[in-house]
């Protein structure tokens, strides 16, 4: 009896130690915020899709989201050749997709085929085409491929993160995948479902298979409000991309639950229509072309008050176009924006403007005044707009604020160009500056405060078109470092975007999910989904 | 028959306040409706702010104030010119029958049919946006009003069915009494109830109205106050159960629309 109890004294830490790690198995449950259009990798555009997607497909090359850096995923090793046309990837050997089908090179060339043909409308190949001309995809053995463009591709192997590789041979090609989870289930309008891949390459430090999950279950749900109700009672397990104000509610009724993951990619903007074709009245142009009554503007806006009042904290005054998050590209070298009232008026006082009796005139004895537009229904706007209202005040500047349906705001901003200015936020799903092209270049679509100009208009922004064109064609990484961060500081100094904040990246976490360590990049909350495992099934769900 | 008399005393003695104070806001709170306090957001209500602060950190009371200012005066006479507009035309159709009557008919139809959201969205879409924001509430209350006619109408035209055949019309029109004579001394007299009932109906439905119009951009603006967009603030239950002093505008709502309803004058009492 006592050599019994010895035994198993020595043995408990053993017995136990799975359990205090949490157990394999389990269905994690949470929610995606809208219906996914598609379950075909190539064809995503949408947000859930894009989760569908990285639950289930298998990339070559995978962003790890904590890092940032680049790992290998199916492909054991890649080499870029020096003109960045081609891409040679090393596959692993073993592979099995969800249908027990093998993976080969066959599957890679199958899926650059797909995803490069004019008559699949790909998103995601969209990012491949550097100029016309067709892709070829060389087998150089049964693991080894060549991918060679027909023009040189910045950042090519960033790209193949996105790119979910296909079965050529396997009869469902869509339900045959490569990732940790294939769709076993899907009920429009309600749920998809999803069953751990048996085939999954992937092991664990200790050579267990992954992922530890069973089955993950997604429910179709609009409403952020229901899907916290519903995270209270425990029914979910998970919130991705919580609001400030909900997750406030949460960390004051539930610490424990709520992860913040810092700041995040994207930001809140402000621009003036500088448009030559905006049907405004001349003076208007002539203050928005003004790049001190830009600077001034910028400095009397209050982002500290900003963060704190609208985002309950959840937010930092943002820098410029690329947020702190966005670790390699960031340029460190910019100042912090700083509130002076008072220096955003001698600033325009220089520039010829007049402050008398608390209005602000311009040289010919115009009131500076002018409209913020902004979409309506979106609360943290409408509140920043009103602030915005406030502290540009103080300088003299009335500021009349409307708030529009998206598509008349559209309309407005890329057809008519019928308004003053806008406040609107920048999603940033990509961290690097390539994808930001058509936002920098003059003759891009995007290009908001003045769009598809023939010839920059200014020199400033002549020298970002140079800098943009010759980051995309710099040979290394370094040097496009250096030169991106040559257009941030132009950004700084114009301001021709006024950025306002960086909201921090938000999510809620039962205790019964092990492993969970949100970060700011997609997918935020699981992006190491392989990795996550239930606890006990006591603790599941959340406390209130 | 005294104590509802007293009662209507009582709801026409607290609309008057409520008018008063909305028209004296400035007498009765030295705060601005638009001073954000941005180090009292969401302050709890206190001697300095009676009814807390919004959550930019605005007095609450002085927004109230300024919002019954621009609801109470503006959504009242939009209700005034639909009923107008319904009553004219539902005793035309009513009285009149034949083409005129499916003419007016048709016409209420097509206006209950139309997705008034959508119209009202095209027409901001339009509008330029330099407008200046009292000028776009005026706009907003008479649209409302222009285009709020159509189911007061119905039931306007229904009475007026009702009282076409009536003793008193036939007598009328026996003795050769015009046909506008008899609309204007016979018909719209007997109208009034239902004209009345109408007119307080539509008051809490403007107001809400405006708020879900001020949604679209169309409605009162930053920082200008209504009651409309007092209530939008009451769309997060959560943040109202926080902070339940946020409540008052809907109380407020709830006193004049009830206060409304009270002061009208029964059946019997007309009769």
């Amino acid at each position: 009896m006592r050599r019994s109890l010895r035994s198993f004294l020595l043995c408990a830490p053993l017995i136990f130690a799975p359990m205090a790690l949490g157990q394999s198995g389990g269905q994690l449950h949470f929610c995606i915020h809208g219906e996914p259009k598609t379950f075909n990798p190539v064809l995503v555009d949408d947000e859930a899709s894009e989760n569908i997607r990285y639950l289930t497909g298998g990339v070559l090359i995978r962003l790890n989201r904590q890092t940032q850096a680049l790992e290998p995923a199916l492909a054991a090793s890649w080499e870029i050749s020096r003109d960045r046309r081609s891409i040679t990837f090393h596959l692993r050997k073993g592979v099995l997709f969800s249908d027990g089908t093998p993976f080969t090179s066959d599957d890679v060339a199958y899926t650059m085929k797909l995803l490069m043909d004019p008559q699949t409308h790909s998103p995601t190949g969209d990012a491949f085409r550097a100029s016309e001309g067709s892709v070829e995809a060389k087998q150089l053995s049964a693991d080894a491929v060549t991918i060679t463009f027909p023009a040189p591709v910045t950042g090519l192997d960033r790209l193949f993160d996105q790119v979910a590789i296909l079965s050529a041979h396997s009869p469902k090609k869509e339900m045959a995948v490569l990732g940790p989870f294939f769709v076993s289930e899907y009920k429009p309008g309600s749920y998809v479902h999803l069953q751990k891949n048996p085939n999954y390459w992937k092991r664990d430090a200790q050579g267990h298979a992954l992922p530890y999950l069973d089955s993950i279950q997604l429910d179709i749900q609009r409403n952020r409000d229901i899907e916290l109700v519903r995270f209270r009672r425990g029914e979910l397990q998970l919130i991705n991309r919580l609001d400030a104000e909900q997750f406030e509610r949460l960390r004051k009724d539930s610490p424990a639950l709520t992860r913040n993951a810092g700041t995040g990619l994207d930001a809140e903007e402000l621009w003036f229509n500088q448009s030559a074709s905006a049907p405004l009245p001349e003076a208007k142009k002539a203050w928005f072309r003004t790049t001190e009554f830009r600077k001034a503007i910028s400095m009397a806006i209050n982002r500290d008050d900003l963060c704190r009042i609208v985002y309950e904290g959840y937010a930092k005054p943002a820098y410029g176009p690329v947020s702190p998050a966005n670790q390699f590209w960031f340029n460190s070298s910019l100042q912090a924006p700083k509130y002076d009232p008072q220096n955003a008026l001698a600033v325009v006082t220089r520039a010829g403007f007049r402050y008398e009796k608390d209005v602000l005139k311009d040289s010919s004895g115009n009131r500076v005044e002018f409209t913020l537009v902004t979409n309506s229904g979106n609360a943290a706007r409408e509140k920043m707009t009103a602030m915005i209202q406030q502290d540009l005040s103080r300088i003299g500047i009335k500021v009349n604020v409307v708030t529009l349906d998206f598509p008349s705001l559209i309309e407005r901003m890329t057809r008519t160009f019928d308004y003053d200015a806008c406040l609107l936020g920048l999603v940033n799903t990509d961290l690097d500056p390539d994808s930001q092209m058509t936002v920098w270049l003059s003759s891009g679509e995007d290009h908001q405060w003045n769009p598809s100009q023939k010839t920059p208009a200014t020199a400033w922004e002549a020298e970002i078109d140079k800098l943009m064109r010759e980051q995309a064609g710099a040979p290394t990484e370094k040097e496009r470092k250096a030169k991106f961060d040559r257009v941030q500081q132009i950004a700084a100094e114009q301001q021709p975007f006024i950025y306002l904040i960086n909201k921090d990246v938000l999510s809620a976490v039962s205790s019964s999910v092990i492993g969970a360590s949100p970060v700011v990049l997609n997918p935020q909350a699981f992006w190491n989904i392989e990795a996550l495992r239930m606890g006990p099934a006591a603790d599941l769900g959340a406390q209130k | 028959m005294k104590s509802f008399r007293n009662v209507r005393w009582i709801c026409a003695a607290l609309l008057c306040a409520i008018f008063l104070a909305g028209i004296f806001a400035g007498g009765i709170t030295h705060y601005s409706y638009a001073t954000q306090f941005r180090e009292r957001p969401n302050a709890a209500p206190s001697v300095s702010h009676l009814l807390g602060t919004d959550g930019l950190g605005r007095d609450l009371f002085a927004r109230v104030l300024y919002g019954t200012r621009v609801s109470l005066l503006l959504a009242p006479a939009a209700a005034l010119l639909s009923t107008f507009i319904a009553g004219f035309f539902g005793a035309l159709a009513g009285l009149a029958g034949g083409w005129c009557e499916k003419c007016i008919l048709a016409a209420a139809d097509l206006g209950m049919a139309l997705p008034l959201l959508f119209v009202l969205m095209a027409l901001r879409a339009v509008l330029p946006l330099d407008v200046d924001p009292m000028l776009s509430l005026v706009a907003t209350f008479t649209l409302l009003g222009l285009l709020g006619w159509a189911s007061s109408l119905r039931v306007v035209w229904a009475a007026t069915q009702s009282l076409r055949n009536s003793d008193f019309v036939l007598l009328a029109r026996a003795t050769g009494c015009p046909p506008s004579r008899i609309l204007l001394r016979h018909v719209l007299p007997n109208l009034r109830p239902v004209l009345f009932a109408q007119f307080w109906i539509s008051i809490p439905v403007y107001v809400l109205a405006e708020a879900t119009l001020s949604m679209l951009g169309l409605g009162v603006t930053e920082p200008l106050p209504s009651w409309g967009n007092l209530l939008r603030g009451l769309e997060d239950f959560s943040l109202v159960a926080a902070n339940p002093w946020r409540i008052f505008p809907l109380l407020l709502l709830i006193l004049a629309v009830t206060s409304f309803q009270l002061i009208l004058p029964s059946q019997e009492e007309i009769a």
